[in-house]
């Protein structure tokens, strides 16, 4: 009695997920009246706009994954080392793009950064870019750094750090050569979040006028009938194989460290 | 007396300074934005001090847009923090087998992600005029969801969508907290004399409604920031917070810039105490939860 009420619970609650999916899926198919066909991805991979700005969004995905994890990591080995009073503090700052609506964000970026501030980002086609993969990073700084640290609380980073410095490493190699292989696996899970996260961010990219696949993907929207839903399961199968990758990473691991 | 260490003052601003490019990077890319929408808030044109702008929210046709983003927030909210329970209590209590515990799990780190302009997509396909269900049932069932008063471009139609993202969300944070109920809890009941329903009435919801209450703000929250699926399933037609930010920070449509500034300034307000209740009401929950 109690478990078929479990289980009836459960297969509603994931009719209510699959029926979404395969909606989308089954209009992809359609372009051709009558049969199934791909001829919807067909037209959709053959748009130069489609690849410039899936190249852009997938560019600007690695920039981000690059420059955050360039801030984030070696703040998180130093509050662990030298500053361990700082991390609730640290951590909650980390938090706060969850509290501040991004096109709140957006919105400071434009007014701070225009053309007639000091730093006039906004100005050229370079600047905007560097603005928008700022704005990434600190979409994803709770994600990153979650991640960092969560992978930093499972080595002992004061004596690794000492054990390289007794060596006559300096900082940089401490870094790169014996903490981030330490912490790789949080990192690519990290890393994996964040570029699920940018490749369908939408908001940014559109106030800050900049080619993404986010503002790409709703100009499809409002104009074409097929076309939208091939693009739509293209990023679920993005968002899906992020998500997939961050598990196979995380039990690779865990073979890696039961085998020893 | 006379080892005192003066290496410790050398030490102290190298210390600093490996917080610094975090530091500068926050302050520039996080706070100071923010701090200028805030402010601006509380500004003229000129930079004279005002409460104007603010004031200037109590109109008519802003005041209904916050208050229909707010019922959108609080509806999909309720209803993710309910079906995500009721969910995870399944997979979690209802004697089920572990197999599907892990795909489930995954699934929904999936799902809470897969918002913005996608997930749209996807539910127009599927409940729009021409979608799958809508579809399924005016020919097999003859219900005509139209005549029923049902458009996916209402508030209905968009708390549905959100809950695609509040589910699974509910699902990830609720599962730790029925992880952590107990057996010893049940059985205690169980001794005295208490049913089912009243070891949940009295034990389990008790010590489960800190959590929830705090899920309920956390998603709360992030319905109410929620800019891309709304823009892309509804255009302009729901006059919803974010969407006409999103228009007054691309055309000034409200004819004044500072009121744009209100405008964030109160998203920031409300999504803010929701965040505050979350956290004060986990730190609660996570009293009993060790």
């Amino acid at each position: 009695m109690k478990r078929a009420a479990a289980w009836a619970i459960l297969l509603l609650g994931m009719a209510y997920f699959i029926l979404p999916l395969i909606g989308m899926v089954e209009f992809s198919l359609s372009m051709k009246r009558g049969i199934y066909s791909l001829e919807a991805y067909r037209v959709v991979l053959a748009d130069p706009r489609f690849r410039e700005t899936f190249t852009f969004s997938v560019v600007m995905a690695l920039l981000t994954i690059v420059v955050g994890m360039a801030i984030v990591v070696p703040t998180a080995f130093w509050v662990r080392l030298k500053m361990p009073g700082l991390r609730p503090y640290v951590e909650f700052v980390t938090l706060l793009p969850l509290v501040i609506p991004a096109i709140v964000i957006v919105f400071g970026y434009i007014r701070l950064y225009n053309t007639s501030s000091a730093l006039p980002l906004t100005g050229t086609i370079f600047g905007t870019n560097l603005l928008l993969v700022f704005g990434y990073v600190t979409l994803s700084l709770p994600y990153m750094y979650r991640a960092v640290d969560t992978g930093l609380r499972t080595i002992d980073v004061a004596t690794l750090t000492e054990a390289a410095q007794s060596l006559g490493a300096g900082w940089v190699t401490i870094l790169a050569r014996v903490i981030l292989p330490n912490v790789l696996v949080s990192v690519l899970s990290g890393a994996f979040v964040t570029f699920a996260i940018v490749m369908g961010e939408f908001t940014m990219a559109a106030l800050l006028n900049r080619p993404a696949f986010g503002p790409y993907l709703q100009l499809m929207g409002a104009n074409r009938a097929y076309e939208p839903f091939a693009l739509a399961t293209i990023a679920f199968v993005i968002t899906w194989a992020c998500m997939g990758l961050i598990q196979l990473v995380t039990r690779f691991s865990k073979h890696d460290k039961a085998a020893r | 007396m006379s080892d005192t260490p003066p290496p410790v003052r050398r030490r102290l601003p190298l210390t600093w300074l490996g917080l610094l490019p975090f530091a500068l990077f926050v302050a520039l890319f996080l706070i100071a934005p923010t701090m200028k929408i805030v402010l601006g808030a509380f500004q003229r044109a000129d930079g004279s001090f005002t409460f104007e702008n603010v004031a200037g929210l109590f109109t008519d046709s802003i005041l209904s847009s916050y208050w229909i983003s707010i019922k959108i927030s609080v509806a999909s909210a309720a209803l993710g923090c309910l079906v995500g329970f009721l969910m995870a209590a399944a997979m979690v209590l209802g004697g089920l087998p572990r197999a599907i515990r892990s795909p489930l799990l995954t699934f929904s780190g999936v799902a809470s992600n897969f918002a913005g302009v996608p997930l749209a997509f996807a539910f127009l396909a599927t409940l729009g005029p021409l979608g799958l269900v809508t579809l399924a049932l005016k020919t097999h069932l003859g219900i005509n969801l139209r005549v029923y008063g049902f458009n996916i471009l209402s508030f209905w139609g968009l708390t549905i969508t959100y809950l695609f993202f509040q589910i699974p969300l509910m699902i990830l944070i609720i599962t730790p907290a029925l992880d952590g109920l107990k057996r010893e809890w049940r059985e205690a009941a169980s001794c005295l004399g208490a049913s089912g329903a009243q070891y949940w009435r009295m034990v389990a919801l008790p010590i489960l409604f800190p959590s929830i209450l705090g899920t309920f703000a956390l998603l709360f929250a992030n319905a109410f920031g929620a800019v891309a699926t709304a823009i892309a399933l509804t255009g302009s037609s729901l006059n919803i917070v974010p969407i006409m930010l999103f228009a007054q920070i691309r055309g000034d449509v409200l004819g004044n810039p500072h009121l744009g500034y209100a405008m964030a300034f109160g998203m920031i307000l409300i999504t803010g105490i929701a965040n505050v209740l979350y956290i004060v009401l986990r730190m609660r929950s996570e009293r009993w939860l060790k």
